[in-house]
């Protein structure tokens, strides 16, 4: 009896997922709650272990589709309710259906031997599919080429190769007919080629997370029309500020005090009273969001993650502080889930961390506007009619320049700067 | 321009290059005073005298070994083995020796032989004279390995051959002698080694084959072509060691579609190292598993003429793989 997996409820307000790579192939055994494949949701991938022990009988899903919760993805015969013959069955009977000995032909009795009761449909070999099946699903190398390029699933085509397999020539009249179906493309894409690979280059094969991270950067700057603005602050309070109370802030808080909580907190104090930034484009409308969820960029050195900070207006320093730390310590130990990285409003983005001065921050879609904190850097300045050193940040949006224009953004960045501004070596923090 | 067969293409460029370097000559058993069982050589010993059309004794390790020697002489020996099959005696000399001066003494010595070596399958041929043996020479570096089909390329490789530095295997395939008949040029020209050619030009899939069954393979290409306007490409790999690895690439990545043939035994022969090359190197453009026609493993072809028919890959095995690829 084959037992279906189904898409299991990853997170709270998760409804589907997106299987990014079957651990497990057709015919291979698996023991309960060992890896089956690696689910994507959001930009978090996770491995679902399996609910049940046996042999995969059907990967009903295929890598890169996403399915709802709740839908079968696999189909697993359990164990001692095999169809097929095991392996030891097939060394002690000799020839076998599927390797008939030279010079004779198949023979259906001694197949019929092998089989256990029960068996039912298929080709009786416990859903390991013959040559036939694999050439009308996987098809050849350049036709597999060709779909992939073109997202195309190879089941859509009708094929005239042998037993209606898909040929290059099927794909490549499919490929013509559904561009000339769409009319004439504004401006064709030329034809992207394969990067030709020169003697001693390594490649590296894309994971779930760079191609999230690929996919969301490319859809964010081709939907969003991205503008930029920067200012400059004046942050010598903050530093002074931050200087007197760290030491006591860890002691008695157990957490680092970084510049990052004072940011977020400038920022949703600045988002209250410029809600145009923390809103959604909706083609005829813009949708402003009520809540403010705000995310904060966290660099992994091979990736980058973006949890969320749930209703970042409930939190003073103390709690920003403490939810950030939360955070980054669990992104770094790659134990989030998919629920720590959904339903972000805003982005808060802190290149300052590593040095950076200026950096142009891709909006994170379908947000409105993503804030930059660069390095605080100490400058000489003109204070009146003196030079004076001081400790300077520039604050920079990157914003749908649908949603809202120039004059916002830096209304907006000003309101940020005007709060890290006010803060001065006697400010309470709480 | 002559209209010349592939017989007499050879035996022009033989006399040709004798006339213009006093270096060159040819030895081999009947190739002097009988003009070569296969009348290559006639009419050579009377121009050129007894000294450079030299008749040999039944040995053909004496004939390479001899021609060996000459060249690290000074000479540019042309060695004819009467038959491919009876090469093995000269193996030694060939593989040990021949392809190995020029490396071992640090490019000190070349050696400048040719070895004509005719094979193939021929009516009555049997046993002892119907063998294609180029595949034991095509995994010795060192050596390089021709075998053309039409009198025009025969012509200029024989000569490329000649003024080689280093010994070159000539394989002239025996039923191809008569077989067809071109305009070859009269003036000088060299044909280079190590360049296939592409006798037709088609879309749908790729034939490589080189010998009796490369007319074979044109003329059913000329004819899926009429009766089912499928357009195959037909390439002659002319040098069988090394390959033209980016004429026969191009022309697989080109089509998706991958069939080579020869007359030779299938297991260990040259398509299979053309087989191996598409599949690794165009993996990404096939369209169809790479395919290979050849003659069945057993020792050579038999007397009788129905059987040796069935050894070659004959006009319908060649027509029901390449319609089998182009359906695929």
């Amino acid at each position: 009896m084959a037992k279906p997996v189904t898409m299991p409820q990853l997170g709270e307000s998760v409804t589907e997922g997106t299987i990014a790579r079957w651990l497990k192939s057709e015919g291979e055994m698996i023991e309960k709650d060992e890896p089956l494949c690696e689910v994507d949701t959001d930009k978090v991938s996770s491995e679902l272990p399996s609910p049940i022990a046996g042999r995969i009988e059907k990967l009903l899903v295929s890598e890169g589709e996403t399915v709802e919760v709740g839908t079968e993805i696999a189909l697993v015969a359990v164990e001692g309710e095999s169809e097929g013959p095991s392996r030891e069955d097939m060394r002690s009977e000799g020839p076998t259906e599927e390797f008939p000995a030279a010079g004779t032909v198949a023979q259906p009795a001694a197949a019929q031997r092998v089989r256990r009761p029960g068996a039912s449909g298929g080709n009786g070999r416990g859903g390991v599919p013959d040559a036939g099946e694999l050439r009308l699903r996987r098809s050849s190398p350049v036709v597999r080429r060709i779909a992939a390029e073109h997202g195309i699933d190879i089941s859509e085509i009708r094929g005239t190769g042998i037993g209606g397999r898909v040929t290059r020539k099927d794909i490549e009249a499919y490929v013509r007919e559904r561009e000339a179906a769409r009319g004439p493309a504004p401006t064709p894409e030329p034809a992207r080629a394969r990067v030709e690979v020169q003697e001693g280059d390594r490649v590296v094969e894309l994971d779930s997370v760079r191609r999230a991270i690929a996919n969301r950067m490319s859809l964010s700057k081709r939907e969003a029309p991205h503008a930029w603005t920067m200012v400059e602050a004046d942050v010598t309070g903050l530093v002074a500020l931050r200087e007197r109370i760290k030491e006591d802030f860890a002691r008695r808080e157990g957490v680092r005090l970084t510049y990052l909580p004072f940011i977020v907190r400038a920022a949703v104090e600045s988002l209250k009273e410029h809600p145009i930034l923390n809103s959604v484009w909706d083609e005829e409308r813009i949708v402003l969001r009520r809540r403010i969820n705000v995310g904060i960029a966290v660099d992994l050195e091979d990736a980058l993650i973006v949890p969320v900070i749930r209703d970042a207006d409930d939190y003073g320093i103390v709690g920003l502080a403490r939810r950030i730390d939360d955070l980054v310590r669990r992104a770094r130990e790659r134990r989030l889930s998919p629920e720590d990285v959904s339903g972000g409003t805003f982005t808060v983005n802190n290149p300052g961390a590593l040095g950076s001065v200026v950096s142009t921050p891709i909006i994170n879609h379908p947000q409105a506007a993503i804030l930059s904190a660069e390095a605080i850097v100490k400058r000489p300045v003109v204070v009146g009619d003196a030079i004076a050193i001081r400790s300077i940040m520039n604050l920079e949006v990157s914003f749908d320049h649908r949603i809202l224009d120039g004059g916002a953004a830096l209304r907006f960045l000003n309101a940020v700067k005007r709060r890290l501004e006010g803060y001065t070596p006697q400010s309470r923090v709480f | 321009m002559a209209v010349r067969n592939l017989l007499q293409a050879i035996h022009d460029a033989l006399e040709e290059e004798m006339r213009a370097d006093e270096t060159v000559l040819i030895l081999g058993e009947d190739v002097g005073r009988a003009g070569g069982v296969f009348r290559v050589t006639e009419g050579l010993q009377e121009e050129f005298g007894p000294d450079r059309a030299l008749d040999t004794p039944l040995a053909e390790s004496l004939i390479v070994g001899s021609a060996i020697g000459l060249s690290v002489n000074g000479m540019r020996p042309v060695a004819e083995i009467q038959f491919a099959d009876f090469i093995p005696p000269a193996f030694d000399q060939i593989v040990s020796e021949a392809a190995r001066f020029y490396y071992r003494s640090n490019g000190a010595w070349n050696v400048p032989i040719t070895i004509r070596a005719p094979y193939g399958v021929v009516p009555g041929g049997a046993l002892y004279h119907s063998q294609s043996v180029e595949a034991y020479f095509c995994n010795t570096p060192g050596l390089k390995v021709v075998a053309p089909t039409f009198p025009k390329e025969a012509k200029g490789l024989l000569k490329s051959a000649i003024r080689d530095p280093n010994p070159v295997l000539f394989f002239e395939h025996k039923r191809c002698y008569r077989l067809l008949k071109e305009d070859v040029p009269e003036e000088d020209y060299t044909v280079p080694i190590g360049e296939a050619k592409i006798h037709r030009e088609g879309e749908d899939i790729t034939v490589v084959a080189y010998g009796l069954v490369l007319h074979t393979a044109l003329e059913v290409a000329k004819k899926l072509s009429e009766e089912h306007g499928i357009e195959a490409e037909v390439v002659e790999p002319l040098t069988l060691y090394p390959l033209d690895r980016e004429t026969i690439l191009a022309s697989a990545r080109k089509t998706g579609k991958f069939l080579a043939i020869s007359e030779a035994n299938i297991t260990g022969s040259v398509t299979a190292e053309m087989a191996a090359l598409v599949a690794r190197e165009a993996f990404e453009w096939l369209d169809a598993p790479v395919m290979r026609l050849g003659a069945p493993d057993i020792p050579a072809a038999a007397f009788a003429r129905p059987m040796m028919d069935a050894f070659v890959p004959d006009a319908a095995r060649i027509e029901s793989a390449m319609l089998e690829l182009a359906r695929y």
